[in-house]
């Protein structure tokens, strides 16, 4: 019997922080596609469900030298010593080793927060309270999609909801391999500015491998030598600088938006 | 109207002063257990914790705690394995201490996590890689170990030990003993460790991140080793708490000595690996990430000062009294050594969750304060009005200190009045006379 050998991939992103001007679409693309529920009033940039955040980020220069970027984040999908990974007490994280996508299982999540802890981008985020909808938002639920109960560990996951419907689609086609075109998550397909490139970065040949490739390309942390599969880009010199350093270098530069 | 209760050969307060002594610690009970109730029943946003202060006072303070109740294994270490046989007059306390501590902790720890109810989960389908899950198993045993060595000094209680039954079990309980010595020990060193292991390997937190020893992260040994010198201390401090407030001599002098030796001797190997492990720290571990170590430092809140008070403050200074039989003698010495020991453990424990958590990590992100809400304090004090309440039983209505009879034998025999001070104590301040009003054995 002949059998097709399944295709390694490794799913990445590059954030062209030049392009991004920090209109947050791609953060709100994400709550809808994924079910996250609106916040409550008391709700803060410290205690809310933000799987995409994005945060402001200064130059530190005087008028009129300063400039200011925004920084989208999401899960890092780190690849190599993954934090989150080995600290969870009942595998509650996960990579799948077909796409190096690092996955959050809520059904079985204890809800100790010590992935929070671990992960140094802060990029995973706690069921605080119960999620609530009001009246009639629940009719625009995504179904593919299983909303979170409290006190469990949430975070981004490249949509897995539209990764199960493009491995669907092309079972139904007879394939084994993903059309590009089908799995493209909601942030990348929100962002107006096309700041957001995404795909396999095992191929050498798809535009996200090359722009992983870029000189001008680079990650946040990389130091730490987790590997994340998101690669951020900006041509300007102190951007990239920025990322390097260990910490911020005045109070003022550091702003959350 | 509890006499028949009470054991023969000593002195207790009356019923209505015991009551009187307890209101105020189920006052405390009760409010503590609202604020539980609120975090169980509506939600952890009760707390000030928030997704980056993803561990707040609880965990600090159970951290504390579990090193505090350390000196349960390690009394029970230095009696039953190395037969030191002076320590058999602290034990009971210590092995009260130790559960109070244990399962004080697992019971925040229950309100911590956000879903207790799959606390089963981490036995089902562990992560051996999990630092926690070392952490869950072993504490979960241990806290089985303590209720075994727990139930032989509630079966010493009067009416108990006249079923014949009891009277065997707890004789074969004792028999076995050193055994559970032996497995509460194992047990002990390796949550201790992982406990600090939880830090030690958090790569994404470079100032608590430490190089691995073997398997483990050098916090994981530095744990163990401040555990065992705490455990001792807090033992001293607590006994002589319980003979401050019943104005008894409960345990002879020979045992504070023990102890407080014991303490320094393990205090001194903990400050000088403490030591070694803080210079490979600044000088290799940490840059080698990218993070100078002196960045640290440099927020107000979190100066040099806090490594100066942790290893020299608290942890050399006592040793160095502790250590010296001369000082060692002076007992306003020796339990203040013991308490600035206690107050380096908790120091420890608060810089590697709370200052590991308030460091920023990423270049954009700013220095974070966290201060607890009023359900994560009273959620803690249940833990200690609990812990006084188990206690204050135990102590009224068992046997907790063998040598209480004979030390206080021509204490009895003369028929003192209860409030003429004791011999060797210190003249008690306001605060003990007040507790003492309430505890006084009349």
């Amino acid at each position: 019997m002949e059998t097709t050998e399944r295709k390694q991939y490794k799913f990445g992103m590059v954030i062209d922080l030049d392009k991004c001007s920090g209109c947050g679409a791609c953060a709100v693309a994400c709550a809808v596609e994924n079910n996250v529920a609106p916040a409550v009033p008391t709700t803060n940039t410290r205690n809310g469900l933000t799987w995409m955040n994005v945060t402001a980020v200064h130059s530190g220069d005087n008028y009129p030298n300063c400039e200011t970027v925004f920084v989208p984040m999401s899960c890092q999908q780190c690849e190599s010593d993954t934090p989150c990974l080995t600290v969870c007490p009942q595998n509650a994280v996960d990579i799948d080793p077909n796409t190096g996508i690092v996955g959050q299982v809520p059904q079985r999540c204890l809800g100790c927060r010590y992935c929070m802890t671990a992960c140094p981008y802060h990029a995973r985020y706690f069921n605080w309270r119960d999620p609530e909808w009001t009246a009639g938002m629940t009719k625009q639920l995504n179904p593919d999609v299983a909303p979170r109960m409290r006190g469990v560990v949430e975070k981004c996951n490249f949509c897995h909801s539209r990764l199960h419907a493009a491995k669907q689609k092309a079972a139904a086609n007879g394939s084994r391999e993903l059309d590009p075109a089908d799995y493209v998550p909601a942030c990348v397909e929100s962002c107006p500015a096309t700041a957001i490139t995404f795909g396999d970065l095992n191929d050498p040949s798809s535009p996200v491998a090359i722009l992983a490739a870029d000189m001008h390309s680079f990650q946040f942390l990389a130091r730490l030598g987790t590997k994340p599969k998101v690669y951020y880009r900006s041509e300007k010199q102190w951007v990239r600088e920025m990322a390097e350093r260990s910490k911020t270098r005045t109070q003022q530069e550091a702003f959350h938006g | 109207m509890d006499n028949f209760l009470i054991p023969r050969g000593v002195r207790r307060t009356s019923f209505g002063n015991f009551l009187l002594w307890l209101l105020p610690w189920f006052a405390m009970l009760s409010v503590g257990l609202y604020a539980i109730y609120l975090c169980l029943a509506e939600g952890l946003f009760h707390t000030n914790m928030d997704n980056r202060f993803a561990f707040g006072i609880w965990i600090f303070l159970d951290l504390t705690v579990i090193a505090l109740g350390a000196g349960a294994f390690f009394t029970g270490f230095l009696l039953y394995i190395v037969r030191r046989k002076e320590l058999s007059a602290v034990i009971n306390s210590a092995v009260i201490i130790g559960l109070i501590c244990y399962s004080g902790a697992v019971l925040v720890l229950m309100v911590d996590v956000g879903q207790p109810l799959r606390a089963w989960f981490t036995f089902w389908h562990p992560n051996t890689h999990s630092m926690l899950t070392e952490v869950t198993f072993c504490l979960t045993c241990y806290l089985i170990v303590l209720l075994i060595e727990y139930l032989p000094i509630v079966i010493k209680n009067r009416q108990l030990r006249q079923i014949p039954k009891f009277l065997v079990f707890e004789f074969e309980l004792h028999k076995l003993m050193p055994v559970f010595a032996g497995i509460g020990t194992f047990l002990s060193f390796f949550h201790q460790g992982s406990l600090g292991g939880l830090f030690g390997v958090l790569r994404g937190h470079p100032f608590a991140f430490r190089e691995e020893l073997g398997i483990w992260p050098s916090t994981f040994f530095l744990f163990v080793i401040s555990a065992a010198a705490a455990g001792p201390s807090f033992i001293m401090l607590t006994t002589r708490l319980v003979e401050r407030i019943t104005r008894k001599t409960l345990v002879k002098e020979n045992v504070y000595q023990l102890l407080g030796k014991v303490s320094g001797l393990m205090l001194v190997a903990y400050v000088l690996l403490k030591s070694i492990d803080t210079l490979i720290w600044i000088n290799s571990t940490s840059p080698g990430m990218g993070f100078p170590a002196f960045e640290y430092y440099e927020t107000q809140s979190f100066g040099t000062w806090i490594l100066f008070t942790e290893i020299v403050l608290l942890g050399l200074l006592p040793a160095l009294v502790l250590l010296s039989s001369r000082l060692r003698s002076d007992r306003r010495l020796l339990f203040g050594a013991a308490f600035l020991v206690c107050c380096g453990i908790m120091l420890n424990r608060f810089v590697m969750t709370i200052q590991t958590l308030a460091l920023p990590t990423l270049p954009f992100d700013a220095f974070l304060t966290y201060l607890p809400s009023w359900q994560e304090v009273a959620a803690f004090a249940f833990v200690i009005a609990y812990g006084v309440i188990l206690y204050s039983l135990t102590y009224r209505y068992a046997m907790v200190f063998p040598q209480e009879k004979e030390l206080n034998m021509s204490y009895a025999a003369q028929n003192e009045p209860a409030d003429a001070p004791v011999r060797g104590t210190m003249r008690p301040g306001l605060a003990m006379q007040l507790l003492q009003k309430f505890m006084m054995l009349k």
